[in-house]
């Protein structure tokens, strides 16, 4: 008998020590709720980043980096601040990669990341009250803030030349940040914006919707809602009466539903959504297809990235302390240094090993700005003859 | 000025859609009267009974689109509707053999009646997500369009367009078959006859030789008749899906309430009035009145008295303006 309690203390002592050399990261995103669809792409591409480190073997003197989940139910802020409090102080994580939904993230960050002092970086919260908020440092986010999106949509209604647009969003944190951010964007530019009103999501009938918006008039329909919801049902109400030809689309509208449902139906029609051009995407793709996960899945890039910056700039400082480390994220995000693509994480690790700088730009082409959050970049969709097609990137 | 493009504007905002959507109210509201009428309960049941009697319509409407089997410009879903309807009354008469027979042996009072529907409807709603799951669902096939907007602008140069969709005029037309069938069938025949009596004064009824449990069974025949029907048109004309038509239930009982309970032509009336108030009181005036008034008069704002949010609102503004000034309704039926 005795001889088994040594055993297990033993045990138990050397489970502890091991313990001591494995940093923490949690994923605290929406695993239940109205986005789940799109939360275990995310995960993955966040585990992949933290997999790929653990094999370069290069991170913080050998230690291993294991990753924690956490559900946030999206829209369920105090399922999210109880799941963010259950990480932090029950699993120890030395960092959080979280929250998906606007309204959660700003919730955990002042109730469990802010009093605990530990780092946040969400791969998609994108509402402007974000960037605004009182931080200490502590919160960054790898997608662009829907100010961005608003400003990039003016821009390209600007240059199409249309002066007149009606709006229509869905009636949430998202919609309405994303609406006002381009009502102010498009109004500064000169633009007129007819009418700004909201529809709420699950309704059988928009008719009404569509003839107040048909009766405000305008050139374009910006639909600020979800494909999935009210924004198909807003689009069919003003095909069917006629009230507008041409919309354009938002992040939320942009999908493979959008173009097999509207594409023949809304020829002309414009939209964009966060996407980067270049390399960093199409080899995150082909890493994610080696891994089994659909990298081309909505924020599943932006996750990898939130993943991989915390863990660089843990071996830039030297340290697991949220305290230290979180100085040196903006440092290893941007400019100077190497370019660091995806999948060149064991290279990075080396180089900040050596004294040396890394210039982040990962899958979603990180480049941060004002508190840390991505500039953004957008693809310009179009549809053309029953497709939709990129036209630019902005 | 320029009153023909305020017409058509009127029309494709407000006349066209007001008549369809008031044409599914009424349909709706004549099976709560009904109800009301010979039963003697506000039957809260009736929106879920919509949507099972328009689920077995889809559910055939599937089997039959994938046996191949259409209508051409008609949508298949009418040659589905009998089969709905049966399954309908099928429904309903089990639901009365199980539960409300208990509650009429005890000659239960209406309240409790009413709070045994709310109980029913909870279960068929349930049913029904249970079949056929929470979402949307798609079953219209067929001609989308009698004129679309782009072409109705074509053939007459005006400026504004004018749609109409085919299931608006199929609601229409299918909703005067319906009422004719049903007023010929109360003011006609022995058994309409006997159902009227029976509203009229159990007693009496009872009396002269009626057979309460016939009267009860017809009844529930024709409300599952007339709530798959307005199921279908409504499930057509803008989407199925099982939640919306809990949400019918308010517009429905004001409509019936507003007409007077248990009068059938009150509750035609009601479905109007009501479709008619929500559409133009949430309606953004400003591109009608701009062709009407000279330019010096056209109004800057949207002229829009409540925002779209407060579409059901005005159904219950109207109920309580009603139930206060005219407990009766338009049409002198039960005082609620």
């Amino acid at each position: 008998m005795k001889k088994i309690m040594m055993a297990t203390a033993a045990a138990a002592l050397m489970a502890g020590t091991a313990h001591a050399e494995d940093v923490k990261l949690g994923i605290l995103i929406g695993f239940t709720g109205p986005l789940e669809s799109l939360s275990p792409d995310m995960a993955a591409g966040a585990n992949l980043a933290i997999t790929q480190i653990n094999e370069s073997g290069n991170f913080l003197d050998g230690q291993t980096v294991s990753s924690v989940q956490g559900d946030t139910g999206c829209i369920d802020a105090s399922l999210a601040v109880s799941s963010a409090e259950r990480l932090i102080t029950s699993d120890g994580v030395k960092g959080i990669i979280g929250g998906m939904c606007s309204g959660e993230t700003g919730a955990v960050l002042q109730n469990a990341a802010i009093p605990n002092g530990v780092v946040m970086v969400s791969p998609s919260a994108t509402s402007p009250a974000l960037s605004t908020v009182e931080d200490n440092g502590l919160f960054f986010r790898t997608s662009p803030s829907d100010a961005r999106q608003g400003q990039v949509m003016a821009d390209i209604l600007n240059d199409r030349g249309i002066k007149e647009v009606a709006v229509s969003y869905t009636n949430n944190d998202y919609g309405k940040g994303l609406a006002d951010s381009f009502e102010a964007a498009f109004t500064d530019s000169g633009g007129t914006v007819t009418m700004n009103a909201s529809h709420e999501d699950g309704k059988a009938d928009y008719s009404a919707e569509v003839g107040a918006l048909a009766s405000a008039g305008g050139e374009v329909l910006v639909v600020a809602g979800y494909i999935d919801q009210g924004g198909a049902g807003i689009i069919n109400g003003a095909l069917d009466s006629g009230a507008f030809d041409t919309f354009m689309f938002p992040d939320g509208m942009v999908s493979e539903t959008l173009e097999s449902n509207f594409a023949t139906l809304t020829e002309g029609s414009f939209g964009q959504h966060p996407s980067a051009s270049g390399d960093g995407p199409v080899k995150f793709q082909e890493m994610g297809k080696a891994a089994g996960f659909d990298a081309t899945g909505a924020f599943s890039p932006e996750s990898y990235d939130a993943a991989a910056l915390i863990l660089l700039a843990m071996q830039a400082s030297g340290s697991t302390d949220p305290a230290v480390y979180k100085d040196k994220i903006m440092d290893v995000a941007n400019a100077p240094g190497e370019e660091i693509m995806p999948g060149d994480l064991g290279r990075a690790l080396q180089i900040l090993k050596d004294g040396g700088e890394v210039d982040y730009v990962g899958a979603s082409a990180v480049e941060f700005v004002g508190g840390g959050e991505s500039a953004g970049n957008y693809r310009e969709i179009e549809m053309k003859d029953g497709k939709m097609v990129t036209v630019g990137y902005r | 000025m320029d009153f023909l493009n305020a017409f058509v504007a009127l029309s494709n905002y407000v006349l066209i859609p007001g008549i369809a959507y008031g044409s599914q109210l009424a349909l709706g509201a004549l099976g709560v009267t009904l109800v009301y009428g010979i039963l003697r309960f506000s039957n809260f049941a009736h929106g879920d009974t919509m949507a099972f009697g328009a689920m077995v319509t889809v559910l055939v409407t599937w089997w039959l689109q994938s046996l191949g089997v259409s209508l051409g410009p008609l949508p298949t879903a009418l040659l589905a509707l009998p089969i709905g309807i049966i399954g309908c009354i099928l429904m309903l008469l089990a639901t009365d053999r199980a539960v409300y027979h208990f509650y009429r042996e005890k000659k239960a009072k209406p309240v409790i009646l009413v709070i045994v529907s709310m109980g029913v409807m909870f279960i068929m709603n349930g049913i029904v997500r249970l079949i056929i799951g929470p979402d949307d669902q798609r079953f219209l096939d067929g001609e989308r369009f009698l004129i679309s907007a782009r072409d109705f602008k074509e053939m007459t140069g005006l400026a504004e367009g004018l749609a109409i969709k085919s299931t608006q005029v199929i609601t229409l037309i299918t909703a005067i078959i319906v009422v004719a069938l049903l007023f010929w069938f109360l003011n006609r025949t022995r058994a309409g006859k006997s159902m009227r009596a029976y509203s009229d004064n159990e007693d009496l009824a009872l009396l002269s030789g009626v057979n309460p449990e016939r009267v009860v069974m017809l009844t529930w025949v024709i409300v599952a008749t007339l709530a798959t029907v307005a199921g279908v048109l409504y499930g057509l004309d803008k989407s199925f899906k099982p939640f919306t038509y809990f949400q019918l239930l308010l517009p429905i009982f004001a409509a019936a309430i507003v007409g007077g309970l248990g009068s059938p032509l009150g509750a035609i009336t009601g479905g109007f009035v009501i479709a008619f108030s929500e559409v133009t009181i949430t309606y953004a005036w400003k591109k009608v009145l701009g062709y009407m008034m000279p330019d010096s008069l056209a109004p800057d704002g949207l002229v829009q008295l409540l925002s779209t949010d407060y579409k059901f609102a005005v159904s219950f503004a109207i109920l309580l303006i009603v139930l206060l000034f005219k407990p009766t309704g338009l049409f002198k039926g039960q005082s609620v």
